[in-house]
């Protein structure tokens, strides 16, 4: 089959980036600054071609043929096994890239923001030692992460998986000589740990239910299956690969590690904490989606935990005084809202929102990067205020993405948002109530975020106010750019009852709509036409009333936040720690590891080291002991008894040998004489 | 003509004043001097008989017995002298480690 370039090239996509990752950590100490900056935007920008490519290409086909793969080679010999009903498979990986319209939005996504973090880097990066240390680790992401994207099986996935991981680590930790950004790095890596255990259960619980682990093959191996609705053994795997997600996109209970990854360089906040690595678990649920829709029982598990992370994580953010923890939490706040999305069934929705979420929250980080840039690295909401005037370019793009996050019309969080609200309306009153309130607090903490930040009074430092300064062009561009496609990045999904044709939604559909009998009902529209205009004037009527409130409380009356905090001391105390989890979290668990970790010590000094082996060197000494014992008494003893004997009978003979050599000459003149005499007494007698 | 007597008497006298010499000097190097003396001692028996009976082995024997001295001088003064390297004495009563 002669297949177009760029998708029978998909291959190459995540390929670029590899290459100047491995330049970068291998000879990017030589490299000067500015060729590290080419090399590495300049990589990303050609995946982002191909992407660009490979997308319209997609496109171009009819929409029954938009699924392609592209096998590299083979990775696991087949390996024949037993499944649960007894059946022979064979497991099998490959390294097979496949394009459909998920991944086709998600590569670009990925390396469209992807490539103007980049840009926005170079300037903010520019004065930072490691700069080719940085990039290289951001390239090395962008490949593993594309891998995950265009993975056509779980262990290929599982492979960019944890790549994302392992670059969320280095890069939270990037500035590993502040302690906190190490114990954040490891928090991230150790809090994934879990949720990839979760996942890794569910690939291994997937290939002996289904018998493969590869996504085009799920679908008919379902239908081979005669899965009945709700089998348990789908909702255990369903449930185990959710785990994962929680882990990777900081759910309730693993999104702990969320906000301290903030403690990496804010550009890595953008693309990993807030674009592209966070929601490759809203990306995987949906691309297992198949699993998702025969399990309502799990479908509901990631609606609710969705629903109450989104009203948690906001609760938190509400309180929160530095800049880019407020972001983190809401990051954990969206990241919910696409959850409920998948939860309730509009898979489509959730990665509409994931998209949209890229533009606006990638956006948020990077002005509020600007802003931390402009006051000299401070985060702390705070000191600052009045900065609208002095940095005009960031406030404005913050503004827009402010707005488009908080829903207003008609930005893109508009959309997105209400398309998630509107499809939990028409499944469960009870999420969509917390939804919506959660849209009337996220309107209410960015509006915070924007008054305590550009408006009122400056409370900045004097030697700071100095050197506050609008960032470079480098910086500002990118921030343009998103601005821009926060403001029409609805309109690629315009709902048809303002007069659009919600083609993004249908572009997605051929992914979610698994043939099979036994998927749940399609959602149809809400009821009436009237209700679907009533519920966004319901929430936009929210949405207004959370910026009023906010500006009611930092702009007008300044003195109220205080007031208020004072008066509900208690719950204020409980919200602003948190609601304790980390403390929690290092009772029930740190510190429990800990303990298990002194125990096993104990065992390892006073059992394997006391026991083991100090045992086995006192069993050594001893028989050592023993040994000379019987060397001593009964091997030497035999030797020196012969000695002794042989002393003894001596006891004579021994007197005379003295050492003297005169007594030696004494002993053979008297021998002589003796001689003689007895000759003469001889000769003497012999005469007679 | 002398008669043999008075030259065995001689060498008897040299034979008993050289195993006295022995039997009581410490010094090594004198001990070995009275070894010289019996060895002439012995010479002067073997050239008397040689004389009395008319023939030469006597006086043969005598060579042997004069290289024999020599070479045992040689010897002897050779392990007097690495014996005083070793233990700075030449007296023949420190030299009793050889024993029980």
């Amino acid at each position: 089959m002669n297949a177009p370039y760029f998708l029978d090239h998909i291959w190459l996509i995540p390929l670029f980036p590899l290459l100047t990752a491995a330049v970068m950590l291998f000879y990017g100490r030589k490299l000067a600054n500015n060729v590290v900056s080419y090399l590495c935007a300049g990589s990303v920008f050609v995946s982002f071609i191909f992407s660009v490519g490979a997308f319209f290409q997609l496109v171009a086909r009819p929409e029954n043929e938009r699924f392609f793969t592209k096998m590299l080679f083979q990775w696991l010999p087949a390996i024949p096994y037993h499944m649960f009903d007894g059946r022979l498979a064979k497991f099998v990986a490959s390294w097979e890239f496949q394009i459909d319209p998920l991944s086709a939005v998600m590569i670009l996504v990925v390396t469209g923001v992807g490539f103007l973090i980049h840009v926005y880097s170079t300037g903010y990066m520019a004065h930072e030692g490691g700069y080719y240390r940085f990039f290289g680790y951001l390239n090395l992401f962008m490949f593993a992460m594309l891998i995950l994207v265009l993975a056509n099986n779980f262990l290929m996935m599982f492979v960019g998986w944890e790549g994302v991981g392992t670059c969320s680590y280095l890069l939270i930790g990037f500035y590993f000589h502040r302690k906190s950004a190490s114990d954040a790095g490891k928090k991230a890596f150790i809090v994934n740990r879990v949720g990839d255990a979760g996942f890794l259960l569910g690939i291994f619980l997937c290939s002996a239910v289904l018998g493969t682990v590869r996504f085009s093959d799920i679908g008919p191996a379902l239908l081979a299956g005669h899965f009945q609705m709700g089998d348990p053994r789908l909702t255990a795997i369903a449930l185990l690969l959710f785990v994962g997600a929680a882990g990777k996109s900081a759910q309730i209970p693993l999104y702990v590690w969320l906000p301290d990854a903030m403690e990496g360089p804010t550009p890595v906040s953008a693309l990993i904490h807030a674009a592209t690595m966070v929601t490759a678990g809203v990306y995987m649920v949906t691309r297992t989606n198949a699993i998702y829709q025969l399990s309502p029982k799990a479908m509901g598990v990631v609606a609710l935990v969705g629903a109450i992370t989104a009203l948690f994580a906001a609760s938190i953010g509400v309180v929160q005084n530095d800049i880019k923890k407020v972001l983190a939490y809401s990051t954990v706040s969206q990241l919910g809202y696409m959850f409920l999305a998948c939860g309730v069934g509009a898979f489509t929705a959730g990665i509409f929102h994931l998209m949209t979420h890229a533009f606006f929250k990638g956006l948020l980080f990077l002005a509020a990067g600007s802003v931390i840039h402009a006051l000299s690295g401070e985060q702390d909401m705070r000191k600052m205020g009045a900065l609208s005037k002095r940095i005009p370019v960031t406030y404005w793009t913050m503004l827009i993405a402010t707005l488009a996050i908080a829903g207003i019309f008609p930005f893109a969080g508009f959309v997105s948002k209400d398309l998630i609200l509107g499809k939990a309306y028409e499944k469960d009153l009870l999420l969509w109530a917390i939804g919506y309130f959660t849209a009337g607090m996220t309107a209410f903490y960015m509006f915070r975020l924007i008054f305590m930040t550009f408006h009122g009074t400056s409370r900045v430092d004097h030697e700071v106010d100095h050197h506050i300064h609008e960032s470079p062009k480098s910086m500002l561009v990118p921030l343009v750019i998103l601005a821009g496609l926060s403001i029409v990045g609805g309109l690629v999904s315009w709902p048809e009852i303002l007069g659009g044709n919600s083609h993004f939604v249908h572009f997605l559909e051929p992914v979610v709509g698994m043939a099979h009998e036994a998927r749940v009902e399609p959602l149809k529209g809400p009821s009436s036409r009237m209700g679907e205009i009533n519920l966004m004037l319901m929430s936009e009527g929210l949405v207004v009333l959370g910026i009023l409130f906010a500006w009611y409380l930092y702009i007008k009356r300044t003195e109220l936040p205080a007031k208020i905090a004072k008066s509900l001391n208690g719950f204020y105390q409980l919200v602003y720690h948190k609601y304790y989890v980390d403390e929690l979290y290092d009772a029930l668990f740190v510190n429990r590891a800990k303990d298990l970790g002194l125990a096993l010590g104990w065992f390892d000094t006073n059992v394997i080291n006391g026991v083991g082996v100090d045992g086995a060197g006192w069993l050594t000494r001893f028989v050592s002991r023993v040994s000379m014992w019987w060397d001593t008494w009964i091997v030497d003893g035999s030797v020196k008894l012969g000695a002794r004997i042989v002393w003894l009978c001596s006891f004579p003979v021994r007197l005379i040998q003295d050492g003297l050599v005169q007594s030696y000459m004494l002993f053979i003149v008297i021998g002589l004489i003796g001689f003689l005499g007895y000759y003469f007494y001889l000769a003497h007698h012999a005469v007679h | 003509m002398i008669p043999v007597d008075y030259y065995l008497f001689l060498s008897l006298a040299l034979f008993i004043i050289g195993v006295i010499g022995v039997l009581t000097r410490r010094n090594v190097i004198i001990m070995l001097m009275s070894i010289e003396l019996i060895l002439n001692a012995v010479n002067i028996n073997l050239m008397v008989f040689s004389r009395m009976w008319g023939t030469v082995d006597g006086q043969v024997f005598a060579i042997f017995i004069i290289t024999d001295a020599a070479a045992e001088a040689a010897v002897g003064l050779g392990i007097i002298l690495a014996f005083f390297h070793n233990r700075e004495t030449v007296l023949a009563d420190e030299m009793d480690i050889m024993k029980w």
